[in-house]
């Protein structure tokens, strides 16, 4: 059970989001802007990049949320997801996405922990500055949702098929905070 | 030199806010409510010290001399003090609710999972609500962000710390979301 009287039955951050919407709507603007904005990295291998931190640290829920929400903007690809969350090296990730979530892994221990020679591989297979700093923003953010989440014990659903959905619905809708989606 | 190409002379979060503007809109909303907002029952100050002590925990030394500095402000103490929180706690006049709430930071710094529902009763137990925990929490979590997203990018920030303390007070007014980025000074 929640440490906070959070509404019942509603998972993770949304139900983190009906209790303070006034902080809710930022992040899941936040989210949004991050992970289906513009940016020279795709969507899928941005969540791919949330899914991987997550699983670092060890949130069980925004893991296998994001995890679900890159396999379905994956498609045909969607076996990259399992070997990212299994720490598992893939001929199908490029030498380019390897070096971002070797930056991301960095971010998760520490952002001091990234080291130049992490952004020169980067470089080297072909990173922008645009693609580094999106990287970096992206693994810090899940540093701070992973913690949210589960700083407040947030409910984590143990059934795959209720993320399988989850995931459906992120890759189709996006963040939509649940204050506005009540009104849809 | 930052490990990207960064609007040059900006320090800390400055550079990469300049760099996204997108993202940055965002990062200052969710400060001004955490920090700022009047709908909440910590202080300003209050809520200060918390994103201090964390940003302290993450070794990020732009955030906890910035943050530190608006702290000191809003306490009306010296640098001292504000060191003394960060290294020993304990030792300080503190409430007993604010060294709960603070014990519950340390933890989220950690990780969300090192937070024990020990901690959540004995926070209540010092007078902490539900939505004082919420924000500790959130304050806690959004530092790791941010601390993690200054020096991720190998930004660079100002080494003495007496240039931080001098623009506490005017950090403190102008708030989260109407200053100009590009003027430190």
């Amino acid at each position: 059970m929640a440490f906070i009287r959070v509404p019942e039955g509603v998972p993770g951050i949304r139900s983190l989001a009906m209790f303070r919407p006034e902080t809710g709507q930022h992040l899941y603007a936040l989210a949004q802007v991050l992970l289906r904005g513009d940016s020279p990295l795709t969507p899928a291998e941005r969540e791919l990049i949330g899914a991987h931190v997550s699983a670092r640290n060890n949130c069980l829920f925004c893991r296998d949320s994001h995890a679900a929400a890159a396999r379905e903007l994956f498609g045909g690809q969607r076996d990259v997801v399992d070997c990212v969350i299994e720490n598992k090296t893939s001929d199908s990730i490029s030498l380019k996405l390897k070096a971002l979530l070797n930056i991301a892994a960095k971010v998760q221990l520490n952002g001091r922990a990234v080291q130049p020679e992490d952004i020169g591989q980067a470089r080297h297979n072909g990173a922008t500055d645009r693609e580094i700093h999106d990287t970096v923003l992206i693994a810090a953010t899940f540093s701070m949702f992973n913690r949210y989440v589960d700083g407040l014990n947030s409910l984590t659903p143990t059934e795959p098929a209720e993320y399988a959905q989850m995931g459906k619905r992120l890759a189709s809708v996006g963040y939509v905070p649940p204050s506005e989606s009540q009104k849809q | 030199m930052a490990y990207i190409d960064l609007p040059e002379g900006l320090p800390g979060i400055r550079g990469p806010m300049a760099f996204r503007p997108e993202t940055a809109r965002y990062l200052n909303e969710l400060a001004e409510v955490l920090l700022r907002s009047d709908d909440s029952t910590l202080t300003r100050g209050e809520r200060e010290l918390i994103a201090t002590y964390v940003s302290y925990l993450n070794d990020c030394f732009f955030c906890q001399n910035a943050h530190g500095a608006i702290a000191q402000h809003y306490l009306q103490c010296d640098m001292n003090y504000i060191d003394k929180v960060k290294t020993n706690v304990h030792s300080t006049e503190l409430s007993l609710k604010m060294k709960s709430l603070l014990s519950i930071a340390a933890s989220v710094q950690k990780s969300g999972m090192d937070v024990t529902s020990e901690q959540i009763t004995h926070a209540q137990s010092t007078g902490a609500s539900e939505r004082e925990i919420h924000d500790t929490v959130l304050i806690a979590a959004a530092f790791c962000m941010y601390n993690r997203y200054v020096d991720g990018l190998g930004t660079w920030a100002p080494k003495d710390r007496n240039i931080y303390v001098e623009r506490g007070k005017r950090r403190a007014e102008e708030g989260y979301i109407d200053f100009d980025l590009y003027k430190f000074n």
